[in-house]
């Protein structure tokens, strides 16, 4: 693939188009060989219609439910519990990996509580959230603030340990004093590690959101429509389901993190 | 009287070793406008002392004044470039690098960056005003970094092994620039290497420090004019006087 | 202050804060604010561990989700390593396998609970095929990356003393993609581990550490939960240093490679 990449910036217009085409072509074989496959063995029935619905199947009803607006409903619902718990995660983590990178008293007392729970898997702590918090939304935000947080506090607090001495003195050499040396260089200093425990804390905050939702019967989400879907053997909105997930997923990884980092630490040359 | 007055200084410190001596006794005086270097083997304790002029440490005894008053730590009144070139922040551009010391002093907009501007042109980087420091070879990176420690005025310029890390080429031709700058700006300059050449070609007067303790052992008073000729015969004789004093020094320890 | 007093004082601290923590909460739970079966006290989740060791259940369960997780991953590394090995050495699979993967990788492994729970049934499988899923994702990438990051010096250098296909696969490559795979197996792990929870919660029949906390509440028993919930963490921290943590000092950390392993 490289070679096709440097070929490309030096052949003439009408061969760089057609290698262009190549490499689309060689990034959906697979797929459409897949999807053969999948829909030879659909159609042979090998496995009951009902458990291992065709694409065709899966994509009318991936159509139905958008057209009714049900499957909009699910998806904004579990997007905006993302949105809530990450923001409540990036708050609470980024404050607290900043103090513990700042002041030895706070990384002290902290780390001992942080990586105790680092271990255990989030969801784990499900039953014990509703247990607590009830069903329903407030319990789902909570989780997953609480899990996302510590991949960002982590990451946060290394960014602070690692912003590099010889900034700090120079920064004091100029006449800075701590106020504006937190600002003006300790923050940006810290930010290619900060990224990337925000990305991880998203990445976190998806899955174990899933999860969740079909633990927690939530009325709308993705999560609790792929669970309920079991009830009726819908494995066609199922899989329906699984796509918009796995899409909403990657949209989050591609877009919003990586034209952040474009913007901010690519630029500056802190980060490839 | 003269600009900086270091007086007896020593800096000793706790180990799980024992106490060590980093700097003993050390005592000279820098005239204003004056170029000296500050010549020794590693562990000699020239950069410990430099980053005592500047204020990063204290001394655990003796006195340092500038100016006339005694030094109480870090000050606008001292730039500092370092050996490594990361020293630029990489999330500003050459300009706002520059521009660093003038936030801190509280210049306002217009008139700062025209200053951080006329000190990027002192060193001939005016057309990469705007670049990112990791577009900028080594070389101009510490060209950003002089004009950095220059833009707020300070009356002394500090400098450790600024050009140990660039080739020798570019090397040579930061040493020409550094002489242009200082002839230009007159500032007083403290400069730490380890390379006898560098020294002769650099200072008005050479101090040479010794390690175990670091002291500063004697000095050398270079008197030819510049811009200086490194394969004159003057200039070598200086190098053999200042390599003799530095060997004198390794026997005397072995 | 002594040195010495310098030199423990990190842990004074750790030491004040876990028992500050402990205090804070057997306040809460002893103040009657809240409901003693929400929040029961420090000795009551204590008396909840001890008793489940001694009759027997909450070994048998942990030994139940062990067991998931070793079949899961065992699985995932049957599948991930020999095809990441592959897809690093030769340009077709890896352009075959990539866009798969990468198509797959954003799918959250509980996702599928539902899927496999109609396929499977509830129980070991699904459970398996969630742990399963779960693990290969990193296991792929990291064997991939790792093969492709081998030095190729070290091959030039086999090459020139006469080494053929087979021997430059099993003497450079795969000793030179060490790194990479042992944190390939190491996030695999960690990744297993949020798997099986999870899937036992939602798909288990009876046994399993996950469906322990999932029942428990139904029966109000938080102290069983934070018990169940203390031993996920033991079992996961000792994992973490004695297996991996062996399994690095053994190769890559004895071999001076431990930089470039760090996943």
């Amino acid at each position: 693939m490289q070679s096709v990449g440097s070929a490309m910036a030096s052949a003439p217009t009408s061969q760089r188009s057609s290698t262009r085409w190549h490499t689309l072509a060689a990034t959906a074989l697979p797929f459409v060989v897949v999807g053969a496959l999948w829909e030879i063995v659909a159609h042979l029935e090998i496995f009951p219609a009902r458990l291992f619905p065709s694409l065709e199947t899966i994509a009318s009803v991936f159509v139905r439910l958008t057209v009714s607006g049900l499957l909009p409903h699910h998806a904004a619902d579990t997007i905006l519990r993302l949105v809530s718990g990450f923001a409540l995660a990036a708050i609470v983590g980024m404050a607290v990996g900043i103090a513990m990178g700042r002041w030895r008293l706070a990384e002290d007392l902290a780390l001992p509580i942080v990586s105790m729970g680092a271990p255990i898997p989030g969801i784990a702590y499900a039953p014990l959230f509703l247990l607590w918090f009830g069903l329903g939304n407030v319990s789902s935000i909570l989780l997953v603030g609480f899990v996302s947080a510590f991949p960002i506090i982590f990451n946060t607090w290394t960014g602070v340990k690692a912003v590099k001495e010889v900034w700090v003195r120079a920064a004091l050499a100029m006449g800075a004093d701590e106020r504006r040396l937190f600002h003006k260089v300790i923050l940006p200093g810290a930010l290619p590690h900060t990224l990337t425990g925000l990305r991880l804390g998203l990445a976190q905050a998806w899955r174990i959101l899933i999860g969740v939702e079909m633990l927690a019967a939530v009325p709308w989400g993705l999560g609790w429509m792929i669970f309920g879907a079991r009830e009726f053997l819908n494995t066609d909105v199922m899989l329906a389901g699984v796509v918009v997930i796995g899409a909403i997923g990657l949209a989050l990884e591609k877009l919003v993190f990586k034209r952040l980092e474009d913007f901010t630490v690519v630029r500056w040359g802190m980060m490839s | 009287m003269p600009h900086i007055e270091v007086c007896d200084v020593s800096l000793a410190y706790d180990t799980p070793a024992g106490r060590v001596v980093g700097v003993a006794g050390a005592s000279f005086d820098i005239e204003q406008s004056e170029f000296v270097c500050l010549v020794g083997p590693s562990g000699c304790g020239k950069s410990t002392l430099l980053n005592i002029i500047a204020g990063f440490l204290t001394p655990t005894a003796g006195a340092l004044r500038i100016g006339g008053r005694p030094v109480t730590g870090r000050g606008l009144d001292r730039g500092i470039v370092f050996q490594d070139f990361a020293q630029l922040f990489p999330w500003r551009t050459a300009l706002k690098n520059v521009a660093f010391g003038l936030e801190m002093k509280g210049i306002a907009n217009p008139e700062r960056e025209k200053i951080a501007l006329e000190q990027l042109r002192l060193v001939k980087l005016e057309k990469f005003a705007n670049a990112y420091p990791h577009h900028l070879s080594g070389g101009m990176q510490q060209r950003v970094a002089i004009a950095r420690a220059l833009a707020y005025d300070p009356s002394v310029l500090l400098m450790d092994e600024p050009f140990a890390a660039l080739d020798a080429l570019t090397r040579d031709d930061m040493q020409r620039l550094l002489v242009d700058v200082w002839q230009a700006s007159r500032k007083t300059v403290v400069y730490v290497t380890h390379n006898v050449a560098e020294a002769v070609y650099l200072g008005d007067r050479v101090l040479v420090m010794t390690p175990h303790p670091g002291t500063v052992k004697c000095e050398v008073k270079i008197t030819l004019a510049r811009p200086r000729d490194p394969l004159s015969v003057a200039f070598i004789d200086y190098q053999k006087e200042l390599l003799r004093q530095l060997s004198l020094n390794a026997e005397a320890r072995s | 202050m002594s040195a010495l007093a310098d030199r423990t004082r990190p842990f004074r601290r750790h030491l004040t804060s876990l028992l500050l923590a402990a205090a804070v909460y057997e306040g809460l739970a002893r103040s009657g604010a809240f409901a003693p079966a929400l929040l029961p006290t420090l000795a009551n989740v204590a008396r909840a561990l001890f008793e489940g060791v001694l009759d027997g259940t909450l070994p048998a369960h942990a030994l139940s989700t062990l067991y998931r997780v070793l079949m899961g991953l065992a699985l995932a590394i049957t599948i991930a390593l020999p095809l990441g090995i592959l897809m690093g050495r030769y340009r077709p699979i890896e352009g075959f396998f990539l866009p798969l993967a990468s198509a797959l990788m954003p799918i959250p492994s509980l996702a599928w609970v539902p899927l496999f729970i109609l396929w499977f049934g509830l129980g070991n499988a699904t459970a398996i095929g969630i742990v399963c899923y779960a693990a290969v994702f990193p296991m792929l990438v990291n064997a991939w990356s790792g093969v492709r990051a081998v030095n190729p010096l070290w091959l030039r250098v086999a090459n020139a003393m006469g080494a053929g296909e087979r021997t430059l696969f099993w003497k450079v490559i795969v000793p030179g993609s060490f790194p990479f795979l042992l944190a390939g197996l190491r996030q695999a792990f960690l990744r297993a581990w949020i798997a099986v929870v999870g899937a036992e919660m939602l798909a288990a029949s009876d046994w399993g550490l996950g469906w322990i906390i999932f029942d428990a509440k139904e029966f109000l028993k938080a102290d069983v939960m934070l018990a169940a919930l203390a031993v996920i963490g033991l079992i996961g921290f000792a994992f973490e240093r004695l297996v991996f943590g062996a399994l690095e000092r053994l190769t890559v950390e004895r071999w001076g490679m431990l930089r470039a392993g760090k996943g």
